[in-house]
């Protein structure tokens, strides 16, 4: 293989497993860092910067973080990354300071958004410190979209929602809320200099054939609209027996709202197979954990109707198939209907983009799956001022993809204000610190947590079924924040090889608890692979490759389950291991 | 600073067929100087002690005084051990030999350790062919005090301090073939390919295994006018041979070529394939074995790999015909046979 090229930027960022699957690439263990050392500001501040919403994404971000940490590959669970988020928002002072300063004098350019959601925010937050005048437009009251009017109180209360929208919309965005745009093109006739839109993925599918349908329709509801509804207090109740449809975040919100108002025998019904669900893990357990359960490879048949009222509904088992390729067919299995009786029906089986709001007069293209034509680097319409981002980009995501797209956008509006080549993206910001402090001794706490991961204390389940404002997860106390912060293995602390000065001592070898290390001759990355002294079968894993040392022999150190505890720095007589905490910052708008 | 190794290990390491991983035969973090070539023969002795599937509850780890004395606090910490007096470990290793001969001994010492203060308990164990695992970390200096030139320091080789050794070396291993030990190899820390399958076969060896480990001193004799550094060690090294050792009951699965290959058959059954680049090196002939050293040691170069064996010679309890039993296992009956017993020998006296 030839030598790893540690200059560039990716490869060392590729290591911190967590920040490279986060779609804003939050600096996470640089945060986790600072809670561990009681420096909640900082952690909020770096946050901030990079997601925009550490309150809110740290109770319902949907964490590509977890499940890519290293500590998966160590031991069975990775650090709670997204609770620690909440801890650096639970417990930052008052302090604004970490508030970029916005300009009196604007740069004289316009921007619209529309809709006020997440990724609309996240514009504005880039832009506005740059001078520009931003004006959004909701057809709603308050700002938020689809987290204010889809996520029950129960998992994010609304006074964490309205802090940090707030936060926003105080930096001097013109609100122009209970506005419905009902021709886009009313908004380009403004002139405005760009308009980004942002207006997520607002329908929620039916199931428009499904005998009784029509007939039941007063007692079956959509689930985000039905959510909403129960958010605007239109809902306040639901009879006793619930079936929700669905096996998505949406499902379980369905399901856990319907139990706080009324529901006694409330269960999900999924047509897939449990392990194929979309709902996250964790959302699943807190439902169960409720009482609700989750009955999968189950498909609808119809509606039972009796005397013009909704009594139950018919399934039909299912048996998954895989193909070789994984490839699933749902087949009905060999068994008779079954009859499952309710009052109500939640539909939660997903969500689609709907632009009745773009009219053919407007020239914005839309492909055949009724998603705008987009540029996927810059969200560029064809229409060249017009961009796109969140649900409405690409279809139905998550919260922090959306706020990902808001970043993207906000680069490519500003660079499209000044005339430039949209493509043309300013680099991340990066820097390698050494963490020596003397011999032997680190910056950071080298020392390797064996903790299992602490669970999130819980309010009493008898009140939180009570009230649905209730917040049912506490959060961590600063004490146990502590503790998991500590589990954090430091990915971002990198060793950093250096081949002119090692004398191939061994003593890195030998002291490696994972086994990371080996010298040996070199060879292609299939080959190298099957010669190292650990199994080095985790082909997403990069393979560190030195320059040939005075042996003809390379250094390869799979970066796979490497502990970053600094051994191998501390056993090197040359110091040709070094610990340097690398930082990767995405690039924001206005950066040069 | 670490003053302990985290717990995890590599998830996907296997176990041997003791069912033990190889974390089971580390032991504390070293204290040793970082970058110390007695880690990395350490690391070998872990290795091979693992890979031979030994329980660490049989072995004993004897050792002397100075740097490569400490180490036995950084292998099986599982295991038995004494630390005993400057130069004294073979006498110790004598006494618990002869208590308990059950026990695998592993006597770890240094180069001042062995040819300096403990040169006549040394000379003394090889006499006696002990079943010991003698290995030597020889770094031709006294890195506990500061680097002097110890006994092994090669004559004109110059440490740190940059004097040029005025005095003859003493080479271990001439020694230890000519007073009777009956495996005798040399290996270096920096080679592991070669020091783990050294430490297997002196493992399975019945009788003195003595393996002078060249194991540099990073802090006072790694310079570069020093004939025990990593650079100067690795430039002139010379093996005897490379070979594989296959333990008892294992299929040999490996082909070698005919001519350069021979077979030593172990006293338990386990075979040792050398595969040599030159036939004229044969292992078993002492004579021969003293031979080559001393000429590779003419052309300035050093001679490793396993330099003599002879699993024919008798060990110690052999030689004194002593109880096959370890000791704490003799009953009252065994150690008092009675008055029958002594009549019996009385009767063979008249």
């Amino acid at each position: 293989m030839k030598p790893t090229n540690i200059k560039d930027p990716e490869y060392f960022h590729k290591v911190i497993d967590c920040q490279y699957a986060c779609p804003s690439h939050t600096p996470v263990p640089e945060y986790i860092r600072l809670i561990s050392q009681g420096k909640y500001d900082e952690a909020f501040k770096i946050n901030w910067i990079s997601n925009v919403f550490p309150g809110i994404l740290g109770r319902i971000c949907d964490r590509p973080c977890e499940p890519a940490c290293r500590r998966t590959r160590v031991e069975e669970t990775p650090v709670a990354i997204c609770r620690l988020k909440r801890v650096a928002a639970d417990f930052k002072s008052d302090s604004t300071d970490f508030m970029p300063e916005v300009p009196q004098e604007k740069n004289g350019r316009k921007i619209a958004l529309i809709g006020g959601g997440p990724a609309s925010l996240t514009v504005a937050r880039d832009l506005l410190p740059l001078g520009y005048t931003i004006d959004l437009y909701d057809d709603q009251s308050k700002a938020g979209g689809f987290i204010r009017t889809q996520v029950p109180s129960f998992r994010l209360p609304e006074k964490v929602l309205n802090q940090e929208v707030d936060r926003i919309l105080n930096m001097g965005v013109t609100t122009h809320f209970n506005h419905y745009i009902d021709n886009l093109q009313t908004i380009i006739d403004k002139g405005y200099d760009a308009i980004f839109v942002g207006t997520g993925a607002p329908r929620g599918r039916d199931l428009p054939n499904l005998p009784g349908r029509q007939e039941g329709d007063a007692s079956i509801f959509i689930g985000i609209e039905w959510l909403a509804s129960v958010l605007y207090r239109h809902v306040t109740s639901t009879p006793e027996k619930v079936l929700v449809l669905g096996g998505g975040n949406t499902a379980m919100d369905c399901c856990r709202t319907a139990r706080r108002l009324g529901g006694e025998d409330v269960r999900v019904i999924v047509r897939s197979p449990r392990a194929d669900m979309k709902a996250s893990p964790w959302e699943i357990e807190d439902a169960e954990e409720e009482g609700i359960p989750i009955i999968d490879n189950h498909s609808p048949i119809d509606f039972v109707i009796e005397d013009g009222q909704l009594i139950g509904m018919h399934f039909q088992k299912m048996t998954a198939d895989y193909d070789e390729n994984g490839k699933r067919t749902l087949l009905p299995a060999d068994e008779a209907p079954v009859f499952m009786a309710c009052d109500q029906v939640i539909l939660a089986v997903g969500q689609q983009n709907a632009f009745p709001f773009i009219k053919p007069e407007s020239n914005i293209a839309i492909n055949k799956y009724g998603l705008p034509e987009l540029d996927e680097t810059t969200y560029q319409s064809s229409v060249p001022n017009i961009f796109f981002g969140g649900d409405a980009a690409f279809g139905p995501k998550n919260v922090i993809t959306a706020v990902a797209h808001g970043h993207q956008a906000a680069i490519s509006i500003d660079l499209f204000c000044q005339g430039k080549d949209l493509h043309v993206r300013p680099a991340p910001w990066t820097n390698l610190v050494n963490q020596k402090m003397g011999i032997q001794d680190w910056m950071y706490d080298s020392q390797v947590s064996t903790d299992k991961r602490y669970a999130v204390p819980t309010v009493d389940r008898v009140k939180s079924l009570k009230n649905r404002l209730v917040e049912v997860e506490l959060g961590f106390s600063k004490k146990t924040g502590h503790e998991e912060a500590l589990r954090c293995l430091n990915c971002d602390v990198q060793t950093v090889f250096e081949h002119s000065t090692c004398i191939e001592c061994d003593a890195c070898v030998d002291i490696c608890p994972e086994f990371c290390i080996n010298f040996l001759e070199n060879g292609d990355e299939e080959d190298l692979r099957t010669r190292l002294l650990a199994p080095a079968d985790e082909l997403s894993q990069s393979l560190y490759v030195s320059p040939p040392l005075p042996t003809g022999r390379v250094m390869v150190k799979d970066e796979n389950v490497c502990l970053h505890c600094g051994l191998c720095a501390e056993r090197c007589p040359t110091s040709s291991w070094e610990m340097m905490q690398f930082t990767y910052n995405s690039a924001v708008a206005g950066q040069k | 600073m670490s003053f302990e190794r985290p717990d995890f290990r590599h998830p996907k390491l296997a176990k041997n067929s003791a069912g033990y991983s190889r974390k089971d035969y580390e032991g504390a973090i070293s204290t040793l100087c970082a970058g110390c070539g007695h880690d990395s023969t350490t690391s070998a002795l872990i290795q091979a002690c693992f890979e031979l599937s030994i329980e660490p509850h049989r072995v004993a780890k004897m050792s002397g005084i100075g740097c490569s004395s400490k180490t036995p606090a950084y292998f099986l910490s599982r295991s038995h051990g004494f630390n005993s007096v400057h130069g004294r470990m073979p006498s110790v290793a004598t006494g618990a030999n002869m208590a308990n001969r059950d026990l695998l001994y592993i006597g770890i010492s240094g180069d001042g350790d062995t040819a300096s203060i403990g040169m006549g308990q040394f000379a003394h164990a090889l006499r006696r062919n002990l079943n010991l695992n003698y290995i030597c970390m020889n770094n031709g200096c006294y890195g506990l005090t500061k680097g002097q030139d110890s006994a092994t320091a090669d004559k004109g080789s110059a440490g740190k301090k940059g004097k040029p050794n005025p005095y003859t070396s003493i080479d271990l291993c001439e020694l230890a073939i000519e007073l009777g030990a009956s495996y005798v190899a040399r290996g270096f820390s920096g080679d592991k390919t070669q020091l783990v399958p050294l430490i297997k076969g002196a493992i399975a060896h019945n009788g003195l295994a003595f393996i002078d480990v060249i194991s540099p001193c990073v802090t006072f004799n790694n310079t570069s006018t020093s004939t025990k550094s990593y650079e100067y060690v690795r430039d002139h090294i010379e093996a005897t041979n490379t070979f594989d050792f296959v333990p008892l009951q294992q299929e040999i699965l490996a082909h070698y070529p005919e001519g350069t290959s021979q077979e030593v058959v172990m006293h338990d059954g386990s075979i040792i394939h050398l595969h040599k680049a030159d036939s004229s090196k044969d292992v078993t002939d002492r004579m021969k074995c003293v031979n080559n050293l001393e000429l590779e040691k003419s052309k300035g170069r050093l001679l490793t790999g396993l330099l003599y064996v002879n699993p024919e010679i008798m060990e110690t309890h052999d030689i004194i015909n002593s109880t096959l039993r370890p000791l704490n296992s003799l009953t009252e009956a065994d150690l008092c046979p009675g008055n029958n017993a002594l009549q019996m020998i009385n009767a063979s006296l008249r």
